[in-house]
């Protein structure tokens, strides 16, 4: 199968940076385009035949999304991305509760949406606890447990990490947080399409899901809102009232379609998928390896999505290396703030040093990759990495045994 | 073409042709805008592109064009982004503008749907310098306000301004800096773009903080991964809209032929500038959602007001605004073209709004005769 063939050039570059975003299945376009050209109406509009004919596409596709994660369809609404969700879900339960509870539960790595929507929550009042995660990227539940507070309104954990791809304990966090009676909320953006989810065995109350990391559209996303027990969020868009109040404006019913049907797409075949991932992942490491030493994979291996790895290349500037390395595309980090030369937070979290954390690619492999490319990326990468060790006098002195740590810098 | 009339077009437009090729080329580029990479940049190229085109529609600069979601969290991000309490808004903005700040001064308008100047420049003599809503078109009769006069008044008095030109743009000529307004809002599939793509232009060096908060997309003022197909088509429906048509014709036919049916149907704001696409006539004596069905059944679609409410059937309060009585409102439809109208359309309504006239009436006469 490689249906990416219709949308990959052979003169473009292995694309092996998934979890910024993936190239839409063609299926999902498919589905797509009855939408944008005859079955163009309004959702909304329940005049005419157009308005209901859009209304039943959105509503399939609500029924296909809340499939994916073990939920009811009426729980799922649709919105214009994960940080859109991700923003309305924190805030929209903070606001709701704020005469009773003040305090919120997150971890230091998540994605930046959800940082900065602690940040602002802060400066009106709330107090924010930042769980820091173990050297394997992942949560300590006793130190979650410890953090809550009968302040506590949610705990905002997301499923899996965007940069090195962990999946943090899901379930056994949901227990806790049903058990101390606290909203539970996952960023599952990295996670939905790729790992079973089910909001019912996980207690969760609140889930975040995008379009666009499930070979889906762009511009859409969802968010699960428990309603037994009921939650509630003051919402962040007003006005027509859609999306039974939590979420106003007209529905783009062609992306509601792709997101559901990418949904459906990632259930059939996610199973199937997942091995065939982690194959391609232990080929791309053994391979990579086998060819270089000093190489760190950062992160939990076992409690990870097949679809990632985060490398640290020992001596040899991450950035450097993407330069040499033109004919994949991959990045240093997440790809909002890709274009800083910040070390990685979340690397930084994980204990990994900056010098280290500056060295570190993060792969993405998915649907569409093939093992001729891993293949092909193992070569380049080894090539590449070690051209650049060959001219770094820091590979030369670690080679030779010098503690470059030791070593005293001259201030300039 | 269609076995349907579809004359729903302040709902939504179906896209332009071209529009769905310039989102497919973009979908074909995939990437995130926000990856250094080769297949980021090129969505970027994509994005840049459209902020370029959308820029020209409104003669703005591209920086001062943030793309968002759509219309309703253009306008929620303007009236929650200027940082002013003070909030005056006219008395038939969209819902996503009244929801959005409940607590503001409503601007009343005239009996033609006019927003009332006098009106304003009294509210405009309180303490605290505002922020002024008043929109470009109303959606529901299509009556154009007098946004470069809000503007001057509004200055005297230190307020911002900020015009829904969602049902405006594509339709008549906007200009952000000849209104002279610090904030706009657009939506793409009222143009024949794409649904779930809009814009805020913000002027430059107007005042303006960002709700959302996450990856520092837009310049920081609207996070989350931007949605390019949906903005290349934006890009393209604005390019193509700028090159206006002449739908005053159809216009006028249809209603000259509605009024010759029944003289006494009244065209609300008929007697000041609307816009060319819109007209929300009453059909004496009969309600609109009968009327609505009876045209679907015909094969014209049309609406009983704004399609937003989410199939609540409630009584216009654009109407309420203009004075109309509630038993009048109930009678009244909206029908607005678009880019795709034909002659043929116009003349399946007319066919259709005269039978349905005529069986109601006889009905009625034949009623009263037999009383």
């Amino acid at each position: 199968m490689n249906a990416f063939s219709q949308i990959r050039r052979n003169d473009q570059p292995i694309y092996l940076d998934y979890q910024a975003t993936t190239p839409m299945d063609p299926r999902v376009l498919e589905a797509m385009m009855p939408y944008f050209t005859y079955k163009f109406g309004n959702p909304h509009s329940r005049s005419h035949s157009y308005g209901w004919e859009a209304e039943e596409g959105v509503e399939k596709a609500r029924g296909q999304v809340a499939r994916l994660i073990g939920a009811d369809e009426k729980e799922v609404i649709f919105t214009s991305g994960a940080t859109e969700s991700n923003n309305l879900a924190i805030r929209g339960v903070a606001e709701f509760y704020k005469d009773r509870k003040n305090h919120i539960v997150t971890t230091v790595t998540e994605h930046k949406c959800v940082l900065d929507t602690c940040r602002h929550l802060e400066q009106n009042g709330f107090e924010v606890t930042y769980l820091p995660v173990q050297q394997n990227g992942l949560i300590d539940l006793q130190v979650l447990r410890d953090a809550i507070t009968d302040k506590t309104v949610v705990v905002s954990v997301m499923a899996v990490n965007n940069e090195i791809g962990v999946i943090q304990p899901l379930a056994e966090i949901g227990r806790i947080c049903r058990e101390k009676k606290v909203f539970f909320h996952t960023d599952a953006a990295q996670a939905a399409g790729k790992i079973p989810l089910d909001v019912e065995a996980m207690n969760i109350d609140l889930l975040s899901i995008s379009g666009h990391k499930i070979y889906g559209p762009k511009g859409i996303g969802a968010l699960y809102v428990r309603r037994k027990p009921r939650v509630r969020l003051v919402p962040l868009i007003v006005g027509g009232g859609q999306e039974r109040g939590f979420r106003s404006g007209t529905l783009p019913t062609p992306l509601c379609v792709g997101l559901g049907e990418a949904a459906e797409i990632c259930l059939k075949e996610m199973d199937g998928e997942a091995k065939r991932l982690k194959k391609l992942q232990e080929r791309m490491l053994k391979g990579l390896q086998a060819k270089l030493p000093e190489i760190y994979v950062n992160g939990d291996l076992e409690h990870r999505i097949p679809g990632n790895l985060n490398i640290s290349f020992a001596h040899v500037e991450g950035e450097s290396l993407m330069m040499g390395i033109k004919g994949l595309s991959v990045s240093s980090g997440s790809a909002c703030t890709s274009a800083s030369l910040e070390p990685s937070y979340v690397l930084r979290a994980l204990g990994v040093e900056e010098e280290m954390a500056h060295t570190s690619l993060r792969i993405g492999l998915g649907r569409f990759t093939t093992e001729q490319e891993v293949d092909t990326a193992v070569d380049d990468l080894a090539h590449h990495v070690t051209k650049l060790r060959e001219m770094s006098p820091l590979w030369e002195m670690s080679q030779e045994g010098i503690d470059i740590k030791s070593i005293e810098w001259a201030a300039h | 073409m269609p076995a349907f009339a579809y004359l729903d077009h302040n709902a939504t437009s179906p896209i332009r042709p071209p529009v769905l090729d310039a989102m497919v080329d973009a979908l074909r580029v995939g990437g995130n805008p926000s990856s250094v990479h080769r297949a980021g940049r090129a969505a970027r190229l994509h994005v840049d592109a459209a902020r370029r085109q959308v820029a020209a529609l409104v003669g703005v600069l591209p920086s001062e064009v943030v793309f968002t979601s759509g219309g309703t969290e253009a306008n929620n991000m303007a009236l929650g982004g200027t940082g002013r309490k003070r909030v005056l808004v006219s008395a038939i903005e969209h819902e996503s503008i009244l929801k959005a700040v409940p607590w503001a001064e409503r601007i009343p308008v005239d009996r033609n749907g006019v927003v009332d100047l006098a009106a304003l420049d009294r509210m405009l003599a309180g303490s605290e310098p505002p922020l002024v809503s008043v929109m470009f078109a109303n959606n529901e009769t299509g009556v154009i306000q007098p946004v470069a006069d809000v503007v001057r008044l509004a200055r005297a008095a230190d307020a911002l301004v900020h015009c829904d030109a969602v049902q405006g743009a594509g339709k008549a000529p906007v200009d952000l800096h000849g209104l002279g307004v610090d904030y706009l809002s657009l939506s793409a599939h009222k143009l024949g773009g794409p649904t779930g793509v809009g814009a805020l232009v913000v002027r430059a060096g107007a005042p303006f903080g960002a709700d959302r908060k996450g990856g520092g997309q837009e310049s920081n003022r609207r996070a989350g991964t931007e949605n390019v197909a949906g903005i290349a088509g934006f890009g393209a429906a604005a390019e193509i809209s700028l090159s206006g048509q002449d739908m005053a014709s159809l216009r006028d036919r249809m209603e000259a032929a509605l009024q010759a049916v029944a003289p006494q149907a009244r065209i609300y704001g008929a007697a000041v500038r609307r816009l060319a696409n819109t007209t929300c006539i009453s059909m004496p004596g009969v309600n609109a959602e009968t009327q609505v069905m009876a045209l679907d059944l015909a094969g014209v679609c049309v609406s009983a007001g704004a399609a937003c409410s989410s199939g609540k059937v409630t009584r216009s309060a654009v109407l309420a605004a203009m004075g109309v009585e509630p038993a009048e409102s109930e009678t009244a439809i909206r029908i607005s073209c678009g880019w795709n109208t034909v002659s043929e359309d116009i003349d399946r309504l007319i066919a259709a709004w005269k039978g349905l006239y005529i069986r109601v009436t006889h009905s009625d006469l034949s009623q009263a005769r037999a009383a």
